[in-house]
């Protein structure tokens, strides 16, 4: 019985898993530029390999009886990898399709990174909170 | 300098490359538990100039919390924007950019802001600004900018500046 559940489990991740892979890819060709594509194989596969890994899991560890968990290891480097390949992307097509005045302002002195490297007045990143005090509330009155 | 700062200096990472190894292995062993925390030992030692400074990463139960919400985003992102690519007319959607000021300072704080932003509903991190206090975020649907914004920061931000301190 536990193997018939588990059978109709694996079935199940698998078809879910191809369905949202196939989805993702439908996105490439459906949507009309760059930016917009960048969405479906950033999501849509996400879940796709994820469904096919807990398949993978389960079908190991169930039907073949040895306990199987080296499935996460490719799912941790797939969600370290998916968002900086899309960063990288969508720096690029920055750099060759999209006006730097047509984006939204950064409300800061400096620009965004693409397009206006960090000045010489220190770190990219400050890592600290700055030293100077916010206004403090103003004192009460006597 | 004290034992643990020169020995240990990221226990962290330690527990993180053991841990990793076994995963490799796919199978727990006592052979396996040693050669991980051996490599978990020298890995960090000889690459130590690389990390000059730990994270200050507290707060365990807010971490998990944090998984457990990215991971339930992820999968309504990826049914949303299923149904977005099969059944809507691509000029229904209403795509932007948008301008997502940053609270947080600590770097990798900012990086997994960014991360799980790329990874969730319908929005792909794409830029920083050049002082780094301010993320450009590019949403697939966004018909309330606003909103959105508002949302990153509560559900995500809010959350990280608590466990990176």
């Amino acid at each position: 019985m536990l193997m018939f559940i588990a059978e109709i489990l694996v079935a199940l991740l698998i078809v879910i898993g191809s369905t949202f892979a196939l989805i993702g890819s439908f996105g490439l060709v459906k949507l009309p530029d760059l930016v917009t594509r960048l969405h479906g194989p950033t999501k849509a596969t996400t879940l796709g390999v994820g469904a096919v890994l807990i398949a993978s899991m389960v079908y190991f560890t169930v039907l073949e009886g040895e306990f199987s968990f080296h499935e996460l290891v490719i799912t941790l480097f797939l969600f370290l990898t998916a968002p900086l390949t899309a960063n990288i992307i969508a720096k690029a097509y920055m750099h060759r399709h999209i006006r730097h005045d047509s984006l939204p302002p950064t409300n800061r002195t400096e620009g965004w990174a693409t397009y206006d490297p960090p000045g010489e007045e220190g770190p990219l990143v400050p890592t600290q909170k700055p030293v100077t005090e916010p206004p403090a509330t103003p004192p009460a009155k006597a | 300098m004290n034992l643990h700062g020169r020995w240990l200096p990221h226990p962290l990472i330690t527990l993180v490359l053991a841990g990793f190894w076994l995963l490799l292995m796919n199978e727990i062993t006592v052979g396996g538990i040693v050669m991980g925390l051996f490599l978990g030992l020298v890995i960090p030692l000889y690459t130590s100039r690389f990390w000059p400074e730990a994270p200050a990463i507290h707060n365990l139960p807010r971490i998990i919390e944090y998984t457990l919400i990215v991971l339930w985003d992820i999968i309504v992102a990826n049914v949303l924007v299923a149904w977005w690519i099969l059944f809507w007319r691509v000029d229904r959607l209403k795509p932007s950019f948008m301008t997502v000021p940053l609270d947080i300072y600590s770097p990798e704080a900012i990086t997994m802001l960014a991360g799980t932003i790329t990874m969730t509903p319908g929005t792909v991190s794409c830029d920083l600004s050049a002082d780094g206090r301010a993320l450009l975020v590019h949403g697939l649907h966004t018909p309330d900018v606003e909103g959105t914004v508002a949302d990153i920061k509560n559900r995500y931000e809010r959350r990280l500046g608590e466990i990176f301190g």
